[in-house]
């Protein structure tokens, strides 16, 4: 359990001196073993990267040739309202895909329940939407939700309920991608957990059982506290995957869809800047923006562990 | 967990890297900024290539089910030329502009490959497309062998880029059941716009209890709302293409229609057809009248309804009017082997060849005298109409950068249809957004 530790982040640089002197004294030899992965990453991560934070500043052709037009594009951005639109839908299905994470905690535990039969079947079952293509997933909940001969208004009729056109009424449209986000993330987000929960020492939960501890009890002051550095992993990969929210989107409403212009998101506002109305450098500016805006829930995210994720 | 830890740790690197990387690397890159621009196009003089001219070329398409109709095309073509070799390349239609776009960025486009109308502007406007002059004026292509509207929309300030090698319009489909099972007379020649509203709400009305529509709307200009708006009188473009024409009285005329029979339940409402689209409705035998393309005919013959259905020409308004488009082979401006390429462009263009792909019942191929086999491709219906509207067909409205307001057209008018919002409210935004893209090109 040594995520991030408060200790080991409060010494960096004697850690770091270490480093260096070990890297002196071995020669070449780690740099060339890092350099297949330090060249891809640099070559199709951060060269793109630098190369989308210069168009941010220019003004493109529909078939490249750049104009430099300085902060044009930023001074477009923090005025254009569906780029505010795009933000709050964003912030939305965020919202709704994390509520997720308490779900595949408690589903988690529940799969690492001793002696419990099919275990390995449910995994199977939970993580399924995982592996499968969104866009496959897409398509099949487009048929689901559709409002006169889908499944789930049938279902809904049974009860009495008058089901909405899911993924043409712009309220219901960002609710129906926000649930089919938080179904296909939820296996993720359990395997992760389980593979916590298995580092658990069954002594501390013998120890809460001798003490007297209900099961409610145990899940909340031993599970919990002690899963908590991988409930953060998956906090964090959940919100950043969340912000790029994009095909599934885009499969699930399609993109003649009339909801789309107050459903869209930011990377599909991106695209339909970038890729429809052949604007780039705009498009490179709000991928700018994404990038940032990104960075800074992570790093506020790091900020605020130190609250709650318990370490050693 | 090890993992988490470092997963962790080098996003958080990663990131505050960049961020510097970022920074120091923009000056550097400012120095080398806008090189590249539009390629220089020369327009050399086209002659038939020799026999023993060997080349490999590419033909990029996107439509699969064409293909067979063009390796039969170039069977014939290699009786020509046998050592020009070339290779069909498909790319599907969700990707094909994508992949082209990039193509044309860095000047390595297909050798021919297929344009249509609301990308061609922007292709010839970029010199991105080598011009047709020398062959037309060596007598390789006649234009007047092609419908003339078509033509038209291939030309660029007076310079012409390419003949369509085929073309479409929209007709009135029904299916005869169904206005059977209402007893609402079929459509006539001479329908008018009364005629059509009239049948469709008296149809949604009759066969409500079955769920049945007359007709429908949905977001597709060039089977909805253009032929509407074409048929009041009015434009979406006007004549120069600089102004949007939707703030003209009898634009809104054409979009009001389409409000009219949403409100007249005469059509399912917009959001019925968003998660439902209007040829579902029509092969599933849930609405009467489907106005759509003649490339319908393959979905609706392979549907459960097909014996029931038949075609008829669009109801008129003011006058008659159907939208009419087509693809068109250009050879790129960048292309190595462009005397092998425009060989093949002429060779497509001609006559033997539209022939073929008619015969074989790929598509209404746009020779003139070349379209009586499609005519005949399905049995029972009078496909003809779609020829017949040929007389009064109106090209598919076009601009520079058409994606750009098609854009706006696609946010705004639903509000129109549904009655959300007034039309004429609607459309003054529209025209307004629309000519703020126009003034951009």
């Amino acid at each position: 359990m040594s995520v991030a530790s408060p200790r080991n982040r409060s010494t960096p640089p004697a850690s770091g001196r270490r480093g260096g002197a070990a890297a002196r004294n071995d020669g070449a030899w780690p740099w060339i073993f890092v350099l297949p992965l330090v060249g891809g990453v640099a070559l199709f991560y951060l060269w793109p990267i630098l190369q989308t934070a210069f168009f941010s500043f220019t003004t493109w052709g529909v078939f490249g040739g750049a104009t430099w037009s300085g902060l044009d594009n930023y001074a477009r951005l923090v005025t254009d309202p569906q780029l505010y639109q795009a933000l709050g839908n964003t912030l939305i299905y965020t919202g709704i895909v994390l509520l997720g994470v308490p779900l595949a905690v408690w589903l988690a535990s529940l799969l690492n329940t001793p002696g419990l039969r099919f275990a390995a079947f449910y995994r199977v079952l939970y993580f399924l939407p995982y592996v499968a293509m969104p866009t496959a997933i897409a398509l099949v909940w487009r048929i689901i939700f559709n409002g006169d001969f889908g499944i789930l208004n049938y279902v809904l009729s049974l009860v009495g309920i008058t089901g909405p056109y899911w993924i043409s009424t712009p309220g219901f449209a960002l609710i129906a991608v926000s649930i089919v986000g938080l179904w296909s993330s939820l296996g993720f987000s359990m395997i992760i957990l389980a593979a916590g929960l298995k580092n658990i020492p069954p002594e501390l939960y013998e120890a809460a059982e001798l003490d007297g501890a209900s099961r409610s009890r145990q899940f909340r002051s031993v599970t919990v506290p002690l899963l908590s550095p991988s409930i953060f992993f998956v906090f964090i990969i959940t919100t950043i995957s969340s912000f790029q929210l994009f095909d599934l989107l885009y499969a699930l409403l399609g993109s003649k869809n009339p909801v789309i212009p107050k459903t869209s998101s930011l990377v599909f506002y991106f695209y339909s800047q970038g890729f429809i109305s052949n604007d780039k450098g705009y498009a490179s500016a709000i991928a700018i923006f994404i990038f940032l805006l990104i960075g800074v829930v992570t790093i506020v995210q790091f900020r605020l562990q130190r609250r709650w994720v318990t370490n050693d | 967990m090890r993992k988490s830890s470092s997963v962790t740790r080098t996003k958080r690197g990663r990131f505050a890297a960049s961020v510097v990387g970022v920074i120091g690397t923009i000056a550097l890159l400012a120095a080398c900024s806008s090189g590249g621009g539009a390629g220089t196009t020369t327009s050399d003089e086209y002659t038939p290539p020799s026999k023993s001219l060997s080349a490999n070329i590419t033909y990029a398409v996107w439509d699969q089910t064409q293909v067979k109709a063009i390796d039969a095309n170039l069977k014939e073509f290699n009786k020509e030329y046998p050592k020009i070799k070339v290779n069909v390349d498909v790319t599907p239609w969700g990707d094909y502009w994508t992949k082209r776009q990039t193509e044309a960025s860095s000047n390595t486009l297909p050798d021919l490959f297929w344009l249509n109308g609301p990308n061609f502007q922007l292709y010839a406007g970029n010199g991105k497309v080598e011009p047709l002059t020398s062959v037309v004026k060596g007598g390789y292509i006649t234009l007047s062998d092609y419908p003339k509207a078509l033509v038209e929309m291939y030309s660029l300030n007076g310079t012409q880029y390419g003949v369509p090698k085929d073309f479409d319009t929209i007709g009135l489909w029904y299916n005869k059941a169904i206005f059977a099972e209402a007893g609402v007379e079929v459509p006539t020649d001479s329908w008018t716009w009364d005629d059509f509203q009239t049948a469709a709400a008296t149809i949604s009305k009759n066969l409500a209890s079955k769920g049945i529509y007359g007709a429908a709307g949905g977001m597709d200009g060039q089977t909805t709302y253009y032929n509407t708006i074409f048929q009041a009188g009015g434009s979406v473009l006007s004549e120069d293409g600089k102004t949007s024409g939707y703030d003209s009285p009898a634009t809104e005329k054409g979009i009001q229609f389409w409000t009219d029979l949403i409100a007249s339940k005469g059509s399912p409402t917009m959001q019925q057809l968003t998660d439902t689209a209007a040829d579902q409705w029509f092969v599933s035998g849930k609405l009467a009248m489907y106005i759509g393309g003649d490339w319908a005919r393959s979905e609706i013959a392979a549907s459960p309804i097909a014996k029931d259905v038949q075609v008829a020409p669009l109801p008129a308004g003011e006058k008659q009017a159907t939208v009419i488009h087509g693809v068109s082979n250009v050879v790129a401006a960048s292309s190595k082997n462009k005397q092998a390429a425009q060989a093949l462009q002429v060779f497509l263009a001609s006559k033997a060849a539209q022939q073929q792909q008619g015969d074989m019942g790929a598509v209404i191929p746009a020779f003139n005298g070349t379209q009586s086999a499609f005519a005949k491709s399905m049995p029972g219906v009078d496909l003809q109409v779609f020829l017949d509207e040929l007389a009064y067909a109106v090209p598919l409205p076009i601009s520079k950068n058409t994606a750009a307001w098609n854009a706006f057209e696609a946010a705004l008018l639903p509000d129109a249809f549904s009655g959300a919002r007034p039309v004429a409210d609607v459309l003054k935004d529209l025209a307004t957004q629309m000519n703020g893209a126009l003034a951009k090109e």
